[in-house]
């Protein structure tokens, strides 16, 4: 590497790649057994065993992903106890709970998927079967849920007191439910079902774009595309909270994502753009009042600046860049979802017209993009604390003299991972297309409604 | 009894169902290679598949509720042990991870491949290696904490051997339980070859693993002296692990009561293992870390036990039904289902 070694760079690095990893796989893992539910449903309630084939083959598509999901989760919850010693012991005094509570979320889920999956036609009544997905979609809902109170603890703590270095008066519950659990795990969750939907969406897409005509991918296509511009506004909607948990909570996270130096009211929302050395903002879009809005929801709001802080507690100011890639995701997917519900209900329209599908397929991988920047935003807009005003990311980290060989390992491992991941399920499918399927099971002439 | 002992009790409990559900996890993936390679996969491949495919997940999650459990109980630990186990740890992580991820690409994707089934026999008996090292290690000696660092002392470990006496007792258990119960599975699904084979291994893997657990037990005198002698203490639970032991291997032998058998094979280790751990406390780490200094607060402690209760009367009828589909449905097993 191109600087000397510091176990602190090298654990932030290796975090980052297991977590960036995970949470591909976990984000699925949260979204997509809500989408088989709400398939198997409609499979029985409009009687139609097009969609009853559409959860049975996300299903089997799904376990390949858990198990990513699961192993990589393995690795992050070890993890974390090897790369932040210091943290995790602060941690298991204040917010052991709901980190416990999440392996019991992941052990219900478990054990309803290994039954789920193999039960497909052991039943008589299929409603029977219906049943076993809703443990596997609250479990995994649940399990987001715990994770996220962890992350917004390190983002907004609470629930103990130091007095001289001791830690004292802890309340586990309140140190669950502080000021950023509300919007974070609801932002956290409509995204990762919003991102599950956009992906499936994709995969419909593409099978249309090739031409396929078969009723089966137009319905895939419908379900998610109207399950998605649900959970598209969803998101919108919190993440505007988000914003106005950060103005109060967190200033100089928000103050970073906007470039903004001056305290003032009648803020300016600022979109792309470089800064120069002295701080200017050049090439910038900039929306009047917006940031103003975002932060109190009236142009008069005052939102302090960067100027505000002490210069040794400021998160990089790359992080715009990341936010305003996120904000960008979240507009895009929230209109093309909406095109396509427009579309289909105006007579004589084609919703499935090259352009929308094309919109449409790249809409799964951005989404994913989202993700990703939304996390980076947010974790590393609050450096340098691991917990904020408490713990900073140096006084957490491992002493061990073997961080980087690990980090090689581990990008390593997970680029092996990924690598036969995708190939896995590109085999698994194309091996075994639709209309075989729907033949094999004698449903090809079947075509409901 | 008081709240550590609760704590690190509820936490021995999930280790012990880890040792038991990941043996026969383990030892299944060993035997379904081994069998490749000796052209008799026919006899095994169906008994190991029906067992372990709807249960992979849940075996995963006991380990994972083991390490999160611990360091919600007893902080400490994360400091010491964290740092200490980097390597070991990282090793452990990236050999779970190829084994689960393969499984599931080779069972789910449906790809047979004879480079899959060797990553899962040779994980099979890795990962129970390298996760011993963590009870080695808690044995005191391998650890210096000079300059202000906690750092493990890799020329000791592997100079041990002691440390080399737990590897061969982990992996020679791992073949007896899990043959053991590969054996009683075999003989409900009514397919006496795999049954008969299977017995075979039991039978083979029977002495040894006795054998090395004796070896071990005195080797620890050397290692830590107070801990042996803490065991010769309840030398009698030792004791009637042995006999446990020997009823399960005669009936093995027999060819008679093999669920009985295994279940004697449970208490063996549970005997074992207990009388190992209540022995090793008050010390989580030798000499540095007990229940006592490296306990969680109060509040924290109650609201965990809550939580481990609440989630346990979830549990337990979950549990029952994936039994009652799977391990004990006469029909799935012989493969009508
Ligand atoms: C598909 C993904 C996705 C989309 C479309 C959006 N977000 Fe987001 N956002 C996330 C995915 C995400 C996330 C990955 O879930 C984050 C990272 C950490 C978190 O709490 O959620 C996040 C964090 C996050 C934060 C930081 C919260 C914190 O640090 O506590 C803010 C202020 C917003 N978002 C605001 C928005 C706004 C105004 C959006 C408008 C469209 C938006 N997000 C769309
Ligand atoms: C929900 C629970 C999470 C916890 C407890 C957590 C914990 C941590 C910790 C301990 C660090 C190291 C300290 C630091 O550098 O800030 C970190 C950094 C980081 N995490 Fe998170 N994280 C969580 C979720 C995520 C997720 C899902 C992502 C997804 C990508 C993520 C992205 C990152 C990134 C990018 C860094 C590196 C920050 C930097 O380099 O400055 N985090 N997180
Ligand atoms: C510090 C952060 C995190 C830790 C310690 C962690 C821990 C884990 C663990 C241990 C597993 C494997 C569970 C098993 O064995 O079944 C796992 C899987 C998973 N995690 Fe994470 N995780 C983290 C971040 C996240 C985030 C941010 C999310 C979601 C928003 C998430 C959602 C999931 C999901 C859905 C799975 C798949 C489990 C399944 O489907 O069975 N995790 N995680």
């Amino acid at each position: 590497m191109f600087f000397e070694y510091d176990p602190v760079i090298y654990s932030r690095i290796l975090t980052y790649v297991t977590l960036g990893f995970h949470v591909i796989f976990a984000t699925i893992g949260v979204g997509v057994p809500l989408l088989i539910a709400i398939a198997e449903w409609m499979g029985i309630k409009r009687n139609d065993p097009h969609y009853t084939l559409l959860a049975r083959r996300w299903a089997r598509g799904f376990v390949v992903t858990v198990a990513v999901g699961v192993v990589t989760g393995t690795a992050i919850g070890l993890q974390l106890s090897l790369l932040w010693p210091n943290f995790m012991q602060a941690a298991g005094h204040t917010i052991g709970l709901p980190m416990f509570m999440e392996v019991f979320a992941f052990f219900f889920e478990a054990i309803f998927l290994g039954i789920y999956l193999y039960t497909w036609d052991r039943f008589k009544s299929k409603m029977k079967h219906f049943l076993l997905i809703i443990p596997v979609a609250i479990g995994a809902t649940a399990s987001a849920f715990f994770i996220t109170t962890v992350n917004s603890f390190m983002n907004a703590p609470q629930g103990f007191e130091i007095v001289d270095g001791v830690l004292q008066d802890v309340s586990p519950l309140a140190a669950m439910f502080n000021p950023a659990t509300p919007t974070k795990i609801s932002h956290v969750i409509l995204t990762c079902y919003l991102t599950s939907a956009f992906i499936l969406g994709t995969i419909a897409a593409i099978h249309i774009l090739r031409g396929n005509k078969h009723v089966y991918h137009k319905k895939a296509l419908h379900l998610t595309m109207v399950t998605g511009v649900i959970f598209a506004m969803g998101s919108f909607l919190v993440g505007d909270l988000s914003g106005k948990y950060l103005h109060e909570y967190q200033p100089e996270k928000l103050a970073a994502a906007e470039w903004h130096f001056e305290t003032e009211t009648e803020a300016p929302l600022i979109i792309g753009g470089i800064l120069t050395d002295d701080n200017e903002v050049k090439y910038a879009l900039e929306i009047p009042y917006a940031l103003s809005i975002l932060a109190g929801g009236t142009p008069d709001t005052e939102v302090i600046g960067l100027n505000d802080f002490s210069e040794d507690v400021l998160p990089p100011l790359f992080v715009h860049y990341f936010f305003d890639l996120m904000v960008f995701i979240g507009m895009f997917l929230a209109g093309v979802s909406l095109l396509f519900i427009i579309m289909s209900m105006k007579k004589g329209w084609n919703p499935f017209n090259k352009l929308v599908t094309w919109l449409i397929i790249i809409g799964g991988p951005l989404s994913m993009v989202a993700i990703q920047s939304g996390w980076i935003y947010a974790e590393v807009g609050r450096q340098p604390w691991i917990i904020n005003g408490v713990m900073t990311v140096e006084e957490g980290a491992t002493t061990s003299p073997h961080v980087d060989l690990m980090l090689w390992l581990f990008i390593l491992l997970y680029a092996v991972l990924g690598v036969t991941c995708a190939g896995v399920l590109r085999k698994m499918f194309k091996n075994n297309p639709v209309e075989h399927e729907l033949e094999e099971r004698g449903l090809s002439h079947k075509t409901a409604q | 009894m008081d709240y550590e002992m609760i704590g690190i009790t509820v936490l021995w409990f999930f280790l012990y169902g880890y040792l038991i559900v990941a043996s026969v996890d383990f030892g299944a993936g060993f035997y379904s290679y081994y069998t490749k390679q000796t052209n008799k996969n026919h006899i095994t491949h169906n008994i190991i598949q029906r067992y372990l495919s709807p249960v992979w997940e849940v075996t995963n999650v006991f380990l994972v509720f083991f390490f999160i459990g611990i360091v919600g109980f007893f902080p400490d630990t994360a400091y010491y042990y964290g740092t200490a186990l980097l390597l070991p740890g990282s090793v452990a992580i990236i050999l779970l991870a190829l084994r689960g991820s393969y499984y599931a690409f080779a069972t789910y994707g449906a790809e047979e491949s004879k480079f899959y089934s060797f990553l899962y026999g040779a994980t099979g008996l890795l990962i129970p290696a390298s996760l011993s090292t963590v009870l080695t290690i808690s044995e005191g000696g391998y650890i210096s904490t000079e300059n202000d660092g906690v750092q493990l002392l890799y020329g000791e470990l592997f100079g041990s051997l002691y440390s080399w006496g737990v590897v061969l007792l982990a992996i020679v258990s791992v073949l007896f339980i899990s043959a053991s119960f590969l054996t009683f599975y075999a003989s409900r699904a009514k397919d006496s070859q795999a049954m008969s084979l299977l017995r075979k291994y039991a039978l083979t893997w029977s002495f040894p693993s006795i054998g090395m657990g004796i070896i071990v037990f005195f080797l620890l005198n050397k290692r830590n002296p107070e801990h042996f002698q803490s065991m010769l203490d309840i030398w009698w639970i030792f004791g009637l692990s042995l006999v446990a032991f020997a009823l399960a291997t005669y009936f093995i032998w027999q060819k008679k009561h093999l669920g009985i058998a295994f279940i004697l094979v449970m208490i063996q280790y549970f005997l074992a293992f207990f009388g190992y751990g209540a022995a090793h406390l008050p010390y989580l780490l030798y000499p540095y870390l007990t229940i006592y200094d490296g306990f969680t607060n109060e509040t924290m402690a109650i609201s965990l036990i809550v939580a481990f209760i609440g989630g346990l009367l979830m549990l337990i009828p979950s549990l029952y039904l994936l039994m009652r589909l799977f391990l004990f449905d006469a029909d799935y097993i012989e493969g009508k289902k």
